[in-house]
């Protein structure tokens, strides 16, 4: 479904602040695949999804998204194909606009018809919004026409989940989506993102910095770590594997010890 | 004052106030919803004025209004093109553009900065024929103003609600939200600033040739006045649907004109107009921050004085 060849990027290059962000990394996910990505900061893990979604275009390398060769596609022309969350609740959604407004305008992404841009919501789509909205059992399929600025975080980013997936994307990027949410929400959170990607077979990329949600969510665990995919593992030796045993591997793997608190913390 | 000066300067206010509102309404497009402040406002006001004129003054009244429409969505286009491609500033964008305008104003009335149209045949004289005999005999401005106000409204009312409107609306509200609904944020931003400014040219137009003669100054200001207007409009009726928040541009739009007809009427001169303008935008803006602010500059005041007490020990 994503394949990336040798991707490489660097910021600010010839200056005092260049920064090799990317180098030469590949990855191949296939249909359905579910990846969870860990490494400490500055691995490179946003950089990567600002790559796929076309914040930037790569220095050297292509993106393959379902087959189709988006290197130099403009960022607004991929996001029909995915879904992308933020650590921010904020990023997702807007504000002053109520959420079915809001809905209306994520449901927009995939029209390709031709006067879709001077349609209206119509009552089936108000209908599909309403029940999509229940599902997340928040009580906001009862508050359509109220501004977004008045949900809470994780209310925002539960919204934000369903409107990326609303209709299913080829791929969906999550970037520590439920690292600003308290422990309760984040769970709730979390557990719609497996119901959701479950539900649609959608291949997914999560970038977490707990390790039990490394090795616990998806099918794929994969460690970066200067700009490089360090660590990939799945199937049977993924299976059982503790998260000493990661640490462990990703010492061998990055060829040195860890530095980051944040990861260490989180076991 | 009787009774019969009273209601003339309701008329007045009410004729003047319908007929700017269009800009407001331009305002509440690109100021409330696409958040940009569109400096080009007084420049595209007097660009619809002095095309409106040209094409009135040369036999064609009901071609000035599209006319005059048109020349704001190039004047909007342009302005937009410099922010959204060409990497200039919004503000700075808007201000070349004005600056630019008043030489193409000129050139658009033949190098004069004058054009008289006592005699012309404008939209309200071919009104004013219409309705005669009819009980509305005479009141050709309010008929006109009144259905353009109309129509704008139900369009933006409309449009606003459609998805293209939606994704403009969004555009001022979080540009990173409309890329991942894959839209363009430059193309929103360049269609929203084409409509406001033909609806800012629509009322340079209307404005002009109500006044049966315009000149190249027409327009100076407008952008401070309209904002004023769209400031009282929205601590009015700023909550709701579309519909009620245009509504509440033209209501804005009415007092402000209404309160400023009333302080003539009490011997402030006419050049004070943009003064007090000036000085409504700033308390409009200033008013609720000031408000969230005033707990802790006071509690600072209070500290100040306490510790300056205790100093003396």
């Amino acid at each position: 479904m994503l394949k990336l060849n040798g991707i490489s990027k660097t910021f600010n290059p010839g200056t005092v602040n260049e920064k090799k962000a990317l180098e030469g990394l590949s990855l191949h996910l296939e249909p359905g695949d579910f990846a969870t990505i860990v490494g400490s900061n500055g691995a490179g893990k946003t950089t990567m999804f600002n790559a796929v979604a076309g914040a930037f275009y790569v220095d050297k390398g292509s993106v393959i998204l379902g087959g189709e060769d988006v290197t130099f596609k403009p960022e607004f022309r991929r996001s029909r194909e995915l879904g992308r969350l933020f650590q921010d609740p904020m990023r997702g959604t807007a504000p002053h606009m109520t959420i079915e407004e809001n809905l209306a305008l994520a449901y927009l992404r995939t029209s390709k018809h031709q006067y879709a841009f001077f349609s209206r919501t119509t009552k089936a789509e108000k209908k599909l919004f309403r029940d999509r909205l229940a599902l997340l059992d928040m009580g906001l399929e009862d508050r359509m026409s109220q501004p977004v600025g008045l949900l809470s975080g994780g209310q925002r980013q539960a919204l934000t989940l369903l409107m990326s997936t609303l209709v299913p994307p080829k791929l969906l990027m999550l970037d520590e989506h439920t690292a600003a949410l308290d422990p309760a929400t984040a769970e709730k959170v979390l557990q719609l993102t497996r119901d959701i990607v479950a539900e649609y077979h959608i291949t997914t990329m999560m970038v977490t910095h707990n390790m039990h949600q490394a090795l616990e969510m998806g099918n794929r665990t994969l460690m970066m770590d200067g700009g490089r995919i360090v660590l990939d593992l799945k199937g049977k030796e993924r299976q059982g594997l503790t998260v000493s045993g990661l640490l462990e591997k990703f010492r061998t793997g990055a060829g040195k010890a860890l530095d980051n608190d944040r990861i260490l913390l989180s076991e | 004052m009787d009774l019969s000066s009273v209601l003339g300067l309701g008329q007045t206010a009410l004729e003047l106030g319908l007929i700017c509102s269009l800009t407001v309404l331009a305002l509440f497009l690109s100021y409330s919803m696409l958040n940009v402040c569109d400096l080009s406002t007084d420049g595209c006001f007097t660009l619809g004025a002095a095309v409106g004129a040209v094409v009135a003054v040369s036999g064609h009244p009901l071609l000035s209004i599209p006319a005059a429409m048109l020349a704001g969505v190039c004047s909007g286009f342009v302005t937009a093109l410099l922010q959204t491609k060409l990497g200039i500033n919004s503000l700075l964008a808007g201000i070349i553009v004005n600056t630019a305008l008043y030489s193409v104003n000129i050139a658009v009335m033949g190098g004069s900065s004058l054009v008289n149209m006592n005699k012309t045949e404008t939209i309200f004289t071919m009104v004013r024929d219409l309705l005669e005999g009819t009980p509305l005999a005479g009141q050709s401005k309010l008929v006109v103003a009144v259905l353009a106000v109309a129509l704008v409204v139900a369009f933006l009312t409309f449009f606003l609600n459609t998805r293209l409107g939606l994704s403009i609306r969004a555009t001022g509200d979080n540009q990173d939200m409309v890329r991942a609904s894959s839209i363009n944020p430059a193309f929103t931003t360049i269609v929203g600033l084409c409509i406001a400014n033909a609806f800012t040219a629509l009322s340079g137009c209307l404005l002009g040739q109500s006044q049966k003669s315009m000149e190249v100054n027409l327009g100076q200001g407008m952008v401070t006045i309209a904002l004023a207007s769209l400031l009282i409009g929205s601590t009015i009726l700023g909550r709701g649907g579309i519909l009620i928040r245009a509504i509440g541009m033209v209501v804005g739009s009415f007092l402000f004109r209404l309160v400023y007809a009333v302080a003539l009427r009490l011997d402030m001169p006419s050049f004070m107009l943009r003064l007090v303008s000036s000085v409504i935008v700033v308390l409009a803006i200033s008013g609720p921050y000031l408000r969230e602010q005033w707990p802790t500059i006071s509690r600072r005041l209070h500290y100040k004085k306490q510790t300056a007490v205790k100093g003396g020990d």
